[in-house]
């Protein structure tokens, strides 16, 4: 326990060390705030033109969040016809690879073509670039149930529903949880990048105003709140995966409760 | 050739792979009848088919040949409650040792309605009754990495007994462990026979093993997979570790050990003469 939460002081320690360090570089080199700004001064930013930039925060979010529960939803339907089905696999992963190698930037315009700008682009973004790892993921561990925990099932006479429900979905909650933690922060870059194309709101479209206003620290105030919002989605799911699939880690805390 | 063979194969051929040149016939003219609550050990070189039979007597696999028949139907026709163990206890992690005996329950009729009613009350004192047998009592609501591989094993006997089964299908379960702890489990094994008699068949490598636990043994070789003696182990139950040094078993097990010998290896048919003289 003691050990532990030195180690957390260390990492918090260090983070604050890294703050530290690049303002006093700024400082010493006199670097100018068009250049790299000061953290101070991103956070004296920040708590400046909260007003302003809490709409921007708040619909950021609002797209990035229903592009990862689509991408999610829909990433684990595919995922587990993908896994579950010996037919489905083959036929369809190849071209799951294909999709998922597209850089979804590029995918962008098309949208815009088809969707106008705004949120409607941004969420189906966000929802593209977060499905690939959860159906990959989902896909994996449903097909690699240990052959002998299939027998044992089959001895008893179970469905193949009985086989997903009781042994293969439990199976690829790790799987799963890895996969979520990946895709939050995928699905931040598809609704940013989808708003510094085409969006008159959301970090991304202030980013792409402040830069070209050369209002450095504005921009950079952007990259903190994006940083923030991925940190605190991580740490959620991060929490939610000890609770669910501690048995992978061989939590003690997940024995205990 | 009685009515009650409970487990009847009937000229099983069981061929793997799909083209004739790289298929590997794992059973040849097999047939074997086991009557209901008798307790059969199958021992063998490797890759005589000793698992073949147990999977297609669990409808694991289908026979390429032949037919299966248990409980006087051929295999499908009428659901028959069949447990399992293997040498790896394949529990699953994610749930306590009780749910994990429990599974069972939640899968086969009929308790398989009852489930949510009884699986704090009934069930649940069904499982601790269980395991408080084979010397769990107390570890329900651990989880299986908390445990040995001794006491996992244990476990995975509670779950393939849990649902009363007719048929209990053993596949090398005691291999992987050390010797004390597998001849304790021998006597638990002894003991759970005993007071449930269910049907069981047993592929082991250990013909003290099958000495101690089985009625009979069956002598298989391989390439093509085939039973090559069939004996009857005569000593009275509740047998004892003391047995395995009496002479006359000493004797059985010598005889199978050459018998296991003499086929390994080499590719030569077993004559049927040798078959008749041996049984």
């Amino acid at each position: 326990m003691n050990s532990d939460l030195g180690r957390k002081f260390a990492s918090a320690a260090f983070i604050v060390g890294l703050f530290l360090l690049w303002e006093v570089l700024c400082l010493v080199f006199h670097v100018s705030d068009v250049i790299l700004p000061r953290p101070s001064q991103v956070f004296v930013t920040l708590w400046q033109r909260a007003p302003a930039l809490w709409p921007h925060t708040i619909q950021t979010l609002y797209t990035t969040m229903l592009g990862f529960v689509l991408g999610v939803a829909i990433g684990v339907v595919i995922g587990v016809i993908v896994g579950w089905s010996k037919l489905a696999y083959d036929v369809a992963y190849p071209l799951l690879v294909g999709f998922s190698s597209v850089p979804k930037v590029a995918v962008v315009p098309i949208l815009v073509l088809y969707l106008g700008s705004g949120t409607v682009p941004a969420v189906i973004t966000a929802l593209i670039t977060c499905l690939f790892p959860v159906v990959v993921n989902v896909a994996t561990g449903l097909a690699t149930t240990e052959p002998e925990l299939e027998d044992v099932m089959k001895a008893l006479k179970a469905t193949k529903f009985d086989i997903l429900w009781n042994v293969g979905l439990p199976r690829t909650m790790p799987y799963f949880f890895a996969s979520l933690k990946v895709a939050i922060t995928l699905a931040f870059v598809g609704s940013v990048i989808s708003e510094t194309v085409a969006s008159n709101r959301g970090i991304g479209t202030m980013m792409m105003i402040a830069s070209a206003n050369f209002d450095v620290p504005l921009v950079f105030a952007g990259v903190f709140i994006l940083a923030a919002l991925g940190v605190a989605l991580y740490a959620i799911f991060s929490l939610v995966e000890a609770r669910v699939t501690g048995w992978a880690h061989r939590k003690t805390e997940f024995a205990m409760g | 050739m009685s009515e009650d063979d409970f487990v009847k194969l009937e000229n099983i051929a069981v061929t793997y792979g799909r083209k004739v040149e790289n298929s590997v016939t794992a059973l040849d003219e097999t047939n074997l009848r086991i009557g209901q609550g008798d307790f059969v050990a199958l021992v063998g070189p490797s890759g005589c088919g000793k698992s073949t039979i147990l999977k297609l007597v669990g409808g694991l696999i289908p026979a390429t040949r032949g037919y299966v028949y248990v409980a006087g139907r051929e295999l499908g026709a009428e659901p028959v409650r069949i447990g399992v163990a293997f040498q790896n206890p394949t529990l699953l992690p994610w749930l306590t040792i009780r749910k994990n005996v429990m599974l069972p329950l939640k899968i086969v009729p009929p308790f398989r309605g009852e489930y949510r009613a009884k699986k704090n009350s009934e069930f649940k004192d069904r499982a601790e009754a269980l395991l408080t047998q084979v010397g769990l009592k107390g570890f329900g609501d651990n989880y299986p990495w908390q445990l040995s591989g001794g006491m996992m094993q244990r476990a995975s006997l509670c779950r393939a007994l849990i649902h009363d089964p007719q048929l209990l299908l053993l596949d090398e379960p005691f291999g992987a462990l050390d010797q004390f702890t597998r001849e304790e489990l021998w006597a638990i094994m002894q003991e759970l026979w005993m007071t449930r008699k269910p049907t069981v068949i047993l592929v082991t490598h250990d013909l003290r093993e099958a000495g101690y636990l089985a009625n009979r043994i069956c002598v298989m070789r391989a390439r093509p997979g085939r039973i090559i003696d069939d004996s009857v182990v005569p000593f009275a139950r509740p047998r004892t570790m003391d047995m395995i040094y009496d002479p006359a078993f000493v004797k059985l097990t010598q005889r199978l050990r050459e018998l296991i010998v003499e086929v390994r290896g080499s590719n030569v048919p077993q004559t049927q003469a040798s078959v008749e003289a041996a049984a």
